[in-house]
């Protein structure tokens, strides 16, 4: 190889890298730095108060009630996209896609209008007692929507790959419509499912704008781990507001960490 | 790979699509989806564009042409422009880097672009802060100004391009460029009459995402800009502050403006990928 072309390699792994490094790689570390450079002591202590322990619980609570609800109606929704046929496919299978476009803030304020205690179906349910927006249920809202897409993104072309084949013969030999899904569409789909799964569990704990609109920010109450964040930010306490961060980074990386490891179970 | 696209919505290059209609039972299951999807999704955005009209046409003018809201609108489109182009040419270089060289942790590295989509947004608003803003170890500091919203934007939209480009040059046959080598080409020449062309409606599709993505952001923003009006304040943040101050009617109409540029934009990401396909063929 030329020693000009060498050279020119090198700049472009030298400018490609740098800019990682400075937009992503050390800033991720200061963080880390920061939260552990008195030790782990004051790191934990941040992270075990009540408010945090609160806020921590309650983002679990949202990922297990609003991962299910997705991955149930993404693979059905999948399902009815590629093996079905009917009318309005193509505009139903846009609107799948549209909370991808959808500011979250819009988010938020869509779900005031619907379900706040004057908003469209929230009259109704605030005459009977129900509150969805400044509680769990409207947040669990705001995260089922932001996290819909993803399960349905990674199901769809792996049922079109897949093909009929194996479901027709399936159901000529007397297999019922349920056994058909159980023994022969759901573990042809199972690494599109999990796919799916770690990328809505990723939206669905770091979800932010949508929440902090509906939450009410409640401290102690209405208070995710993102919202836990901010708050501890704006209170100039930044020991805090970096271990919680910590943690959701951790959480992050965790999460790259799955879709490497399926990425290449799925390539065998 | 294209698994990861798809994680930023990505439109799926051509695949080989087999399909046939079947029976009843899918059309249950996409009826009671369907339901599911309007309550979530559909029923709350209609109520979006319903209220942005219940002042009547001239407080919808009214809302979308007041001073701040303009301001932030002007901004949030101008900033998103600036990172969108930033992305091309960074985006094309880090993913041309990940297929075409081969270095030490490169598959970490290459792990690593998807994590500003698995960082929650508030965290990536933190992290910049912590090293550029007034108390961070770097040189200068660039909390609450405008260059710290196009790095917060440049942050999040990171993957869009990289992530679109990366298969595309996966499977560019090299044939080509090394015939163009071969009859004398420069690699710059070759770049720019071979490989560059091939990769347009990749790069388009992934800045259209990206664009997409930075005109609505809020939570990396929301820390690191100050959130000062006509200054930093861009427009999801406006419209955070009006539905804080109960303004719902004329935060609905500022909502649909935005609702329907980044509709606009994702019209126009699909429609470069039928192009590109129709072109593959």
């Amino acid at each position: 190889m030329p020693a000009s072309s060498r050279a020119s390699r090198l700049t472009l792994r030298a400018a490609a890298l740098g800019y990682l490094a400075a937009l992503l790689a050390i800033p991720v570390a200061m963080v880390f730095y920061r939260t552990f450079e008195h030790g782990l002591g004051p790191a934990w202590e941040a992270v075990t108060t009540p408010a945090a322990q609160h806020a921590f619980w309650l983002t679990v609570t949202m990922v297990a009630i609003a991962v299910p609800l997705n991955t149930i109606f993404g693979v059905g929704m999948a399902l009815a996209l590629v093996r079905g046929r009917w009318r309005g496919k193509t505009l139903v299978s846009a609107i799948v896609d549209l909370p991808f476009a959808v500011s979250p803030v819009v988010v938020g304020l869509a779900l005031i209008l619907v379900y706040g205690n004057t908003g469209w179906i929230g009259t109704w349910l605030a005459s009977n007692g129900i509150r969805v927006i400044f509680s769990t249920p409207g947040m669990v809202l705001a995260t089922v929507f932001v996290s819909l897409p993803f399960v349905v993104r990674e199901v769809v072309p792996v049922l079109r790959e897949i093909g009929v084949e194996q479901e027709d013969a399936a159901r000529t030999l007397g297999a019922s419509a349920a056994q058909t899904f159980w023994r022969i569409t759901l573990p042809a789909i199972r690494w599109g499912v999990a796919y799916g799964v770690i990328l809505t569990t990723a939206r669905a704990l770091g979800e932010f704008g949508a929440v902090a609109v509906v939450s009410g920010k409640i401290e102690g109450q209405t208070e995710t781990m993102t919202l836990f964040v901010e708050q501890r930010f704006q209170a100039f306490d930044l020991t805090g507001a970096y271990a919680a961060s910590v943690v959701l980074a951790l959480l992050a990386l965790a999460v790259i960490g799955t879709m490497t490891l399926l990425d290449r179970r799925k390539e065998n | 790979m294209s698994a990861r696209a798809d994680a930023l919505g990505l439109p799926r290059r051509a695949g080989r699509a087999r399909r046939r209609g079947r029976a009843a039972g899918p059309a249950i299951g996409g009826a009671l989806a369907t339901a599911y999807l309007s309550l979530v999704v559909l029923i709350p955005l209609a109520a979006v564009v319903a209220e942005s009209t219940s002042g009547g046409a001239a407080a919808f003018w009214h809302a979308v042409t007041s001073p701040q809201a303009v301001a932030a609108m002007r901004f949030t489109v101008a900033v998103s422009l600036v990172v969108v182009a930033l992305n091309v040419v960074t985006g094309t270089l880090i993913a041309w880097v990940l297929v075409r060289d081969e270095f030490p942790w490169k598959r970490l590295i290459n792990a690593l672009i998807d994590l500003p989509f698995a960082l929650p947004t508030i965290v990536a608003g933190l992290v910049l802060l912590a090293l550029y803003g007034p108390r961070g170890p770097a040189p200068f500091d660039i909390g609450f100004t405008r260059i710290a919203v196009g790095l917060a934007l440049a942050f999040v939209t990171l993957p869009f391009v990289v992530r679109s480009v990366q298969p595309v040059l996966m499977e560019l046959d090299r044939e080509m460029e090394e015939a163009a080598t071969s009859l004398g080409a420069r690699p710059r020449t070759v770049f720019a009459r071979i490989v560059l062309p091939n990769l347009v409606p990749a790069i388009a599709a992934g800045a259209g995402l990206a664009f997409a993505r930075a005109l609505g952001e809020f939570g990396s923003v929301v820390l690191i800009s100050g959130n000062i009006p006509f200054k930093t304040e861009v427009a999801s943040v406006f419209l955070f502050g009006q539905i804080e101050s109960d303004n719902r009617a004329g935060a609905a109409a500022v909502s649909v403006v935005l609702l329907v540029l980044s509709f606009v934009l994702l019209l126009f990401v699909s429609w470069v990928a039928t192009r590109g396909q129709r072109r593959a063929r």
